[in-house]
């Protein structure tokens, strides 16, 4: 049965770097589906593949078994209804283009007349609220800002899944919150299904419609929680929500179990210093 | 010093260090009276009279013809090539051998075989020669730079379909860039070393030439105007390219202020 019904899905997907004795099993087995209009965050302890596991998705990695299916068709190499938000804006945004011509980038090879790709550009770009700044080199931006050109020049390729790999893990905690916003009002706006990476506990209760819990390496999923959380959120009526703590809390102990009590002081800092992966 | 005055005192120190030493070797070579070290004065109306007027045609425009187009050739194919192999591996396996022979070759070494292989002593051997040696350092830098593209960059093309043509035109070509631009920069000045060597060493025009001639003629004069004719034109090449370059790398300059703090 291809044909599931889900818009995403992943089927115990496994990823081996290497081969022989020097074999890494970044992810054993990996199996999730993610539906039309959904949000999924995807949360593990820092590094246990989710970066890995967010490529093979986007067909930039091969999975070494398993297969990833978007709506029931095996994905092999990006996708055209796919676009990726890389947590590196600094380096995946072109420093020699202006705002305006990043947008454009990935559209100059679709099949789109210059009269479609314009109004893309500027909606996408009017909806991160970057209109002023659309002549603008991405470097003159502040790191925020950067990524919210990243993800205008995600929108503009209008994707059906957009996936985000940890895309917030290097701005501030006050920029992030907004991004976090951002993100949730484009979602509506442009009617996209999301899968986000994050190693952030608290983001991800907070985005999402369901979150995936993974192991540490070699990578499985240990539970799937759902979560009910009213729609529009906000940072700090839905924190406050016992629901929301219960949730946070019930995350923070799976992923704690995964840890031994050194690694979780490491994953601590690490977390601070806005790394992971 | 306010920043206008810092600017004025720049730029009247770049035109009155050039002038005092002017100064001093009209005085020394008043002073010395040394049939070997013509006047400066001299050496100018030479300069005049040679090169700006009865000259200029059957002599420096040859020389700057062989230096563009030899140059441009080795713009295009060391480009174009050096695309090619920063990109695949194996082609670099192949090619890296023979291209660092080659490199390592010196220039004089080659002349003799070329007027015989070329047939020529005139523009196509000429053109060919500064080609040849002007290709390397563009190629390698090329190679450098393709080779050094940020893999982020390169995913985030994957990763929307950007792909052949299209990604080398949009990704591959800018980001590599500012190499080529060195590159071009240790080539240009070869060019006209290779300028002066191959129409030193057999021509019937061009600078080299005329430096030639005046060897072996023992005229002084007309040979001190060529070293400073040669010397023109090389500050002059450099300058427009370097006023080419701020102009297609503004990006660059921005970009690395931006990162580097």
């Amino acid at each position: 049965m291809s044909t599931s019904g889900h818009l995403l899905e992943i089927r115990n997907v496994a990823k081996t770097y290497g081969s022989g004795e020097k074999a890494t099993h970044a992810i054993a087995d990996v199996s999730c589906s993610v539906d039309d209009r959904e949000f999924v965050c995807v949360v593990g302890p820092s590094g246990c593949g989710k970066t890995t596991l967010l490529k093979c998705v986007g067909g930039l990695l091969r999975p070494t078994s398993g297969q990833v299916l978007l709506r029931g068709k095996q994905v092999t190499a990006p996708p055209e209804e796919m676009a990726l938000v890389f947590q590196e804006y600094g380096r995946s945004l072109m420093p020699w283009s202006s705002v305006r011509n990043n947008v454009l980038l990935p559209l100059r090879h679709k099949r789109l007349g210059r009269r479609e790709r314009k109004p893309l550009v500027e909606e996408a770009l009017a909806a991160v609220g970057l209109t002023r700044f659309i002549d603008h080199y991405p470097w003159q931006l502040s790191g925020g800002m950067q990524q919210r050109v990243a993800i205008a020049r995600a929108l503009a390729y209008q994707p059906s899944i957009l996936l985000m790999d940890e895309p917030f893990a290097s701005v501030d905690a006050q920029t992030r919150g907004d991004l976090e916003d951002l993100v949730l009002r484009v979602r509506e706006e442009f009617a996209v299904t999301i899968l986000f990476v994050t190693h952030d506990i608290d983001e991800s209760v907070y985005l999402s419609d369901r979150v995936v819990v993974l192991t540490h390496a070699p990578t499985q999923v240990k539970e799937q929680i759902d979560v009910d959380l009213p729609f529009p959120r906000d940072q700090i009526a839905t924190k406050e929500l016992p629901e929301f703590t219960h949730l946070r809390g019930h995350v923070y102990r799976l992923i704690r179990r995964e840890l031994g009590p050194s690694e979780e002081l490491a994953a601590a800092t690490t977390a601070t210093k806005g790394e992971g992966g | 010093m306010n920043r206008k005055a810092y600017h004025s005192a720049a730029i009247a120190a770049e035109i009155a260090v050039p002038l005092a030493i002017l100064a001093a070797w009209q005085w020394w070579t008043v002073q010395a009276n040394d049939p070997k070290f013509p006047r400066l004065s001299t050496i100018l109306v030479e300069f005049r009279d040679l090169w700006l007027f009865s000259q200029f045609e059957l002599h420096v425009v040859p020389s700057l013809i062989r230096i563009g187009a030899g140059f441009g050739i080795a713009v295009v194919v060391g480009v174009v090539l050096g695309i090619g192999l920063g990109l695949s591996r194996w082609a670099r396996i192949a090619a890296m051998p023979h291209i660092e022979w080659w490199r390592a070759m010196p220039p004089p070494a080659l002349l003799p075989i070329s007027v015989i292989l070329l047939h020529s002593i005139e523009n196509r051997q000429k053109i060919a020669f500064i080609a040849f040696f002007c290709l390397f350092p563009i190629l390698l830098n090329t190679i450098d730079g393709v080779r050094g593209i940020d893999p982020a960059t390169m995913e985030t093309a994957s990763s929307y379909g950007i792909r052949g043509f299209e990604r080398i035109r949009r990704v591959v070509f800018p980001a590599a860039l500012p190499q080529i631009f060195a590159g071009m920069r240790t080539s240009l000045s070869l060019a006209v070393i290779i300028m002066v060597l191959t129409e030193y060493f057999s021509s019937t025009s061009g600078v080299g030439y005329v430096l030639l001639i005046s060897k072996n003629t023992l005229q002084l004069a007309p040979m001190w105007a060529a070293i400073v004719l040669i010397g023109v034109l090389g500050y002059l090449l450099n300058l427009l390219l370097i006023l080419a370059e701020r102009r297609v790398l503004a990006w660059h300059r921005g970009w690395r202020a931006a990162t580097v703090q």
